[in-house]
């Protein structure tokens, strides 16, 4: 989990530096069309790690000594 | 006198007496030892204060000892604020306990500012020890009580920002006696589990008394200890507690600790598919841009190429007309040096035939004075046989052998007739 969440950072940090070097217009096409690809697929690991997770509300409780988790819904 | 006496009832009495003792006392701090601590099913507590020459009878409610941060015992010293008070059913005097602290540990002010110290000196508020908080939690423990607004709070706010969020709570009282440690003991354990990205820990607003779980050493060691990066959130915004100190990051409220906790997903999912829209226009620009500049590569290049070929054009007709000129050259010279070759050449000829007449000439006149025929001419003459043999002597001859005989003029063919010895 805690590799996942970095994979998030380090790609949302990279896809940036692409695509500032790419605005930059220091590049030749050949390595705009590279950096556009390697972008792309950022993007598209990006957006799909946003939607990865599933909602789950669990509260921690003892069952048998053991710890469990059960679905929690706060008292209104 | 009988009909002015004032005659009470034992009730009124008491209440009197309670009165007198609650407004003529009133609230006040006493330092003694508990002695004989009781604790009622119903939450409250009874026990006697003493010291070496006294004792007074205490009573401490519920609502009051939840926020002690300390389990009182037989023997403890103990500094107690309460009421003098008189209990009037049985007219029992007593102090109505609303604070307890430990004696000689100083006033809770005085002991977060001793913990405070401590623990700073140790290094444990250090801006290096701070980790810092993921983008992108996946899943958040919190710590915190399982009733009251701030689970509540922290679960909507999540909710709010990031929709698809695991969250799981660490249910634990988080005032009264051995709050701190149950906190302690919820960390440790969240800390042994390996889907956990973020802990939020706090409580809601109240009393020191009550946030007091959240400044006590094993807490604050929980937090300094973890491995996953703890937000903390206790009370309101003008709390400070040791935890907010040792935690990697403090917020103000438990809503507020939601809020840092995670990104606001529709506000992610903008910034990527800007990011998106900027990598790919960055391209089309750049590819435009290119565009544009063709039409000036072709003309440069057909400007380049065009110019190319004319010089190569031009070369070639020079090559050309320089062959042709060799050519021409060429022939005319070769027109010009043909009359000369002739006439050297005849010359030559003209020069080598007079030159051969003239040594035929010579060596005839030479040949002619060692000629035989020369001699001739001084009377000899030359005798040869039919095969032209010069004939040298008779005996090779027989009778009937022709012979030639040249004379210097004429020459006669005779027959061998017969031999002289």
């Amino acid at each position: 989990m805690a590799e996942k969440t970095v994979d998030f950072e380090k790609s949302l940090e990279r896809l940036e530096a692409l695509v500032e070097e790419m605005e930059s217009g220091d590049l030749s096409l050949e390595q705009m069309i590279k950096h556009f690809e390697e972008g792309s697929k950022l993007v598209t690991l990006c957006s799909g790690k946003l939607n990865e997770v599933e909602q789950k509300i669990e509260k921690l409780v003892k069952k048998g000594g053991a710890l469990t988790a059960e679905p929690f819904k706060p008292e209104e | 006198m009988e009909e002015n006496r004032k005659i009470y009832s034992v009730a009124e009495l008491n209440r009197t007496a309670r009165y007198t003792l609650e407004n003529g006392i009133g609230e006040v701090w006493v330092e003694g030892e508990i002695s004989r601590l009781t604790r009622q099913s119903s939450g409250h507590w009874y026990f006697t204060l003493k010291d070496e020459a006294a004792a007074v009878s205490c009573a401490m409610f519920k609502q009051n000892n939840a926020a002690v941060v300390f389990e009182p015992k037989d023997g403890l010293k103990v500094r107690v604020f309460g009421q003098a008070s008189l209990y009037e059913p049985r007219g029992s005097y007593q102090l109505i306990i609303r604070k307890m602290e430990e004696a000689g540990k100083g006033s809770l002010q005085e002991q977060f500012e001793k913990l405070k110290a401590k623990l700073a000196a140790e290094g444990l508020f250090d801006a290096e020890r701070k980790k810092p908080l993921p983008l992108l939690p996946q899943k958040i423990g919190v710590v915190t009580s399982p009733t009251g607004a701030a689970i509540r709070d922290i679960i909507n706010v999540l909710t709010r920002r990031f929709p698809n969020l695991g969250i799981l709570l660490a249910p634990v009282t988080v005032q009264g006696e051995g709050a701190a440690e149950k906190i302690a003991a919820a960390i440790e354990y969240l800390n042994t589990r390996d889907d956990i990205d973020l802990m939020i820990v706090g409580r809601g607003g109240g009393s020191i008394e009550d946030l007091w779980a959240f400044n006590e050493e094993v807490l604050a060691r929980a937090i300094a200890a973890s491995r996953i990066p703890v937000i903390s959130a206790v009370g309101h915004e003008i709390d400070f507690t040791i935890s907010d100190f040792v935690a990697d990051v403090r917020a103000p409220t438990p809503s507020a600790a939601a809020e840092l906790a995670v990104p606001v997903k529709a506000e992610m999912e903008t910034q990527i598919a800007r990011l998106a829209a900027r990598l790919g226009g960055s391209l089309q620009n750049q590819v435009h841009i290119l565009r544009e500049r063709i039409p000036g590569f072709r003309q440069t290049m057909n400007h380049a190429l065009m110019n190319d070929l004319r010089q190569r054009q031009q070369k070639v007709d020079e090559t050309s007309r320089t062959l042709a000129t060799c050519l021409k050259n060429a022939v005319t010279v070769q027109k010009q040096r043909l009359p000369g070759l002739q006439q050297t050449m005849i010359h030559r000829l003209e020069s080598a035939v007079t030159e051969k007449r003239q040594s035929v000439r010579r060596l005839e006149v030479q040949l002619r004075a060692l000629s035989p025929l020369a001699v001739l001419d001084r009377g000899y003459s030359l005798t040869q046989t039919a095969d032209g043999e010069v004939v040298r002597d008779a005996d090779r001859l027989k009778k009937g052998d022709m012979l030639k005989t040249r004379f210097a003029k004429g020459t006669v063919i005779s027959e061998v007739k017969k031999k002289e010895a």
